[in-house]
C-alpha cells in the first residue's frame, strides 16, 4: 500500500466495496485459518484477485495470442490440439543391456521419446574401473565408459526415428560424440537426427555440482557443441538450460526462473561472442524446468519464462526469427517433493505437478515414479508414471483448448510477479558482469542455500505441510513396496566390457586422436572433431576427459 | 568453566554433488551452537577420516544419496577406528533403504537419519549421545 492515496480506479473501488460489505462481516465472525497464506516458495498469496490486480497487464502486449509474441500463452497456435507433448521418461540403471531393455519396454508402452540417465562415474568423466567409481557404477543411471557401451545402449533403436535426450553435462561433448558415431554406424544421417543434450554446465556450478573443469574452459566446450551442431546436426538441441536442478537444490520458483533464463542469456552471449548468428543457433537452445507442488505458481513460472525469453532475445540480441523468440521446454516433476513415507501418495503429487506442466504448455514431460525417494524406479512404478501422463492427455480434457487458465486474474497477476522478480535478478547479475562472474562469486549458490534453509525451517515449524512427513504420519509405518536394487556386480561386468573394448582397439589411433584433442583444446580450436575421432577409435570416456583435464585443469569449489 | 562445544564434521563422500541436505544440516548444527566443519564434495573415506582426526571432532555426519553407502560408510568407520577415534560417532543421512540400516549399524554406524528427519532431532541426538570430554 502506498502512503499517498492514489486515484481509485473503478476496479479498485469495486473491490473495496466488496471488502467492506461482504468480506468484513464474515471475517469478524470467522477469521481465516492463517494470518498469511503462502506458496511452496514462501511467497504471499492474496485472498482474492480481481481486475484491479491485472490493470497493468495489457492483453495485446503481455498476454496476446498463442503462437505470437511474446508467447505467454504458448508457442503453438493450436496448443495440444495439434500435437501432444512428448512423453519422455528419464531412464537408466545398471548395465547398457539392462537400460536398453527398459527403453524398449517403455517404447512398447507408448512412450514417444527416450531420455538417458547416466551413472555418477559417467557424469564425472570417469571410467567404470577408476578408483573413485567404486560403489557407484550403474547406481544412479546407466554406466557408459566407451563407444562399445553406447552401441549396446541403443542396439535395435534406430536413432533417426526417435528423439533421445541425454542428461550429461561436464563430459557432454564426449557423450554427444559417442551418440553421433553410433548414429553414423546405424547409417543415420546426422542432418536428420534430433534429440537433446543437457550440456548445461552453469547450473552444475550453481546447483547440481557435477563439474570437471574450471568454468571458462567448460563454457568453451559448450560453445564448441553449439558450433558443431549448428553446422552438422542442425535438428539437434545441443543444450537444455536447466532450472530443474536449481529448484531441487532448494531455490524458489522465481529463483529457478531467473537463474535459468539468465544462464540461457549467458550461453547466447558466449555463442554470439564466438561468432555465431543468434537466429541460427538460438532456435536449438531448449529449456528444462521443474514442476513442483504449488500448482498456480508453477504455471505462472512457465508462462513468464516464455514472455521473458522472447522479449530478451528481441531486445538484447536483436533476434528476428520467431524460432529464436520461442522458448521450448521440458518439464520434470519435482523429485525433491517425493516422500519415503507413504510412498503411494507420490502418485498423486506427480499427477498434480504434471498437470501444472501441461497447463503451462510444456513440450515434453517426465513424470517421476512413486518409488523414487527410495531408489531408481521399478518397471511397475515407471509404468504408472507414464500412465499418469496418458490419463492427463486422453481423459481429463485439459488439452482441448489452448492455455485454459489464461485470463485468470490470479494467474496473470502471478505471471507478472514472476516476470518482475526474474528481471530484478537479471539486473543484479548483469551488474556483476554476467552469470559466469556471478557464479564465480557464489551469488546464485548462496541465494539458493538461503531459500533451502528457510523452507526446511518452515517445514519444521509446521508452516509448510508435507503429508505423511510432518502431518498425517503413520506410526511405525512398514514400507511394503518393492524397490529396484542395483547389484554390486554391475561394476565387474562393466570393467570386463571395458577391458574387452581396450583389447580390441588400435592403441596408436587412440593416442593420436587424444593428442589431437589436446592440441585443439590448447589452441582454442573446436574440440568436437577430435573428440569424435577419439571415441570412434574407442578411446574411453575417462581417457578423453583426462586429456582435457591435462589441458584445462580441475574446478575447485570455493567455500560459499 | 565453559563447556566444550560439540564439534561435527559434515562429510560428503562419493561422486554425488547433491549437497542441499549436507548444507542444511551444517547450518542447523551451527545455529544450535555446535562447531561444524564441512568437507566439501567428493571426499574419499581416507580424506574424511584424516579431517576428523585433524579437527578432533565428536561426530562425523555423512551425507549420501547415491546408493554407495554400503561401500563407503563402513570404510569411514573402520578408518576412524584405526586412527583411535572409537568415540567419534558416525551418523549417516540421505537416501538409504530401511533394509540397509541394521547392517550399517552392525558395522559401527551410530545412527541413520532417513528423509523427513527434522534437523532438531539430529541436534537432540548429538546432544544426548556425544560423550562429554574432560
Amino acid at each position: 500500500m502506498s502512503e499517498v492515496k492514489e486515484i481509485t480506479s473503478p476496479e479498485q473501488a469495486a473491490a473495496e466495496r466488496w471488502e467492506e460489505e461482504t468480506l468484513a462481516p464474515v471475517l469478524q465472525k470467522r477469521p481465516e485459518r492463517k494470518q498469511r497464506f503462502e506458496t511452496v516458495s514462501l511467497d504471499a498469496v492474496e485472498r482474492l484477485y480481481t481486475p484491479a490486480d491485472v490493470h497493468d497487464i495489457d492483453f495485446d502486449e503481455d498476454t496476446a495470442f498463442p503462437g505470437e509474441f511474446p508467447y505467454t500463452r504458448g508457442i503453438h497456435p493450436t496448443g495440444y490440439r495439434g500435437k501432444l507433448w512428448t512423453m519422455r521418461q528419464f531412464a537408466g540403471f545398471g548395465t547398457p543391456e539392462e537400460t536398453n531393455a527398459r527403453f524398449k519396454y517403455l517404447m512398447a508402452q507408448g512412450q514417444t521419446g527416450l531420455s538417458v540417465a547416466y551413472d555418477l562415474p559417467t557424469l564425472m568423466g570417469y571410467d567404470a574401473d577408476a578408483m573413485l567409481s567404486e560403489g557407484e557404477v550403474g547406481k544412479c543411471g546407466v554406466a557408459v565408459s566407451s563407444l562399445a557401451d553406447m552401441e549396446t545402449l541403443f542396439d535395435g533403436i534406430p536413432l533417426e526415428g526417435v528423439t533421445v535426450s541425454q542428461t550429461i553435462n561436464a563430459p557432454a561433448s564426449v557423450l554427444l560424440a559417442m551418440y553421433l558415431v553410433v548414429a553414423e554406424k546405424q547409417g543415420a544421417d546426422w542432418r536428420k537426427i534430433s534429440g537433446t543434450l543437457q550440456n548445461d554446465i552453469l547450473k552444475e556450478y550453481i546447483a547440481q555440482k557435477e563439474w570437471i573443469y574450471p568454468i571458462r574452459p567448460a563454457m568453451k566446450l559448450v560453445v564448441d557443441t553449439f558450433e558443431f551442431c549448428t553446422r552438422h546436426v542442425p535438428k539437434y538441441n545441443p543444450i537444455s538450460v536447466s532450472g530443474y536442478h536449481i529448484r531441487e537444490a532448494g531455490s524458489t520458483a522465481m529463483q529457478e526462473l531467473a537463474f535459468t533464463l539468465r544462464d540461457g542469456i549467458e550461453y547466447v552471449q558466449w555463442g554470439v561472442d564466438a561468432g555465431l548468428d543468434v537466429d541460427e543457433f538460438v532456435p536449438r537452445i531448449s529449456f528444462f524446468f521443474n514442476a513442483h507442488n504449488d500448482f498456480f505458481e508453477e504455471i505462472a513460472k512457465y508462462r513468464a519464462a516464455r514472455r521473458i525469453w522472447s522479449r530478451t532475445m528481441r531486445e538484447r540480441f536483436n533476434a528476428k526469427d520467431p524460432r529464436t523468440l520461442q522458448l521450448r521446454f521440458h518439464t520434470q516433476t519435482a523429485g525433491v517433493s517425493l516422500t519415503v513415507q507413504q510412498p503411494l501418495n507420490n502418485i498423486v503429487r506427480v499427477a498434480i505437478q504434471a498437470l501444472a506442466g501441461v497447463l503451462g504448455g510444456t513440450q515434453s514431460l517426465h513424470t517421476d515414479a512413486y518409488d523414487e525417494a527410495l531408489a531408481l524406479p521399478t518397471d511397475q512404478a515407471a509404468l504408472i508414471a507414464l500412465r499418469t501422463q496418458q490419463i492427463i492427455a486422453e481423459e481429463t480434457g485439459v488439452v482441448n483448448t489452448v492455455d485454459p487458465l489464461g485470463g485468470s486474474y490470479f494467474l496473470e497477476s502471478l505471471t507478472k510477479k514472476m516476470e518482475d522478480g526474474a528481471l530484478d535478478y537479471f539486473a543484479k547479475i548483469d551488474a556483476m558482469g554476467g552469470m559466469v562472474f556471478a557464479v564465480e562469486k557464489g551469488f546464485p549458490q548462496r541465494e539458493i542455500q538461503e531459500s533451502a534453509y528457510q523452507y526446511q525451517k518452515a517445514v519444521e515449524r509446521g508452516e509448510q505441510t508435507i503429508v505423511g512427513v510432518n502431518k498425517y504420519q503413520i506410526e511405525n509405518e512398514q514400507s511394503k513396496i518393492d524397490i529396484l536394487v542395483i547389484d554390486e556386480s554391475v561394476r565387474g561386468h562393466q570393467i570386463a566390457r571395458l577391458e574387452e573394448a581396450r583389447a580390441r582397439r588400435d592403441d596408436g589411433a587412440v593416442g593420436n586422436a587424444l593428442e589431437k584433442l589436446k592440441r585443439a583444446a590448447q589452441s582454442g580450436d573446436n574440440t568436437m572433431p577430435a573428440t569424435i575421432e577419439a571415441v570412434r577409435a574407442y578411446a574411453t570416456l575417462g581417457e578423453v576427459c583426462d586429456a582435457l583435464r591435462d589441458v584445462y585443469g580441475l574446478y575447485e569449489e570455493p567455500a560459499f | 568453566m565453559t563447556e566444550r562445544k560439540i564439534r561435527v564434521l559434515v562429510a560428503k563422500p562419493g561422486l554425488d554433488g547433491h549437497d542441499r541436505g549436507a548444507k542444511i544440516i551444517a547450518r542447523a548444527l551451527r545455529d544450535a551452537g555446535m562447531e561444524v566443519i564441512y568437507t566439501g564434495l567428493r571426499q574419499t573415506p581416507e580424506m574424511i577420516a584424516a579431517a576428523a582426526l585433524q579437527e578432533d571432532v565428536d561426530a562425523v555426519g555423512v551425507s549420501i544419496l547415491s546408493g554407495a553407502h554400503n561401500t563407503l560408510c563402513p570404510r569411514i568407520v573402520q578408518l576412524l577406528q584405526e586412527r583411535g577415534m572409537d568415540d567419534c560417532l558416525v551418523l549417516v543421512g540421505g537416501i538409504v533403504p530401511k533394509e540397509d540400516v541394521p547392517r550399517l549399524k552392525e558395522m559401527g554406524v551410530a545412527e541413520v537419519f532417513l528423509p523427513g528427519t527434522s534437523t532438531e532431532d539430529i541436534v537432540t541426538y548429538l546432544r544426548d549421545n556425544v560423550r562429554p570430554r574432560a
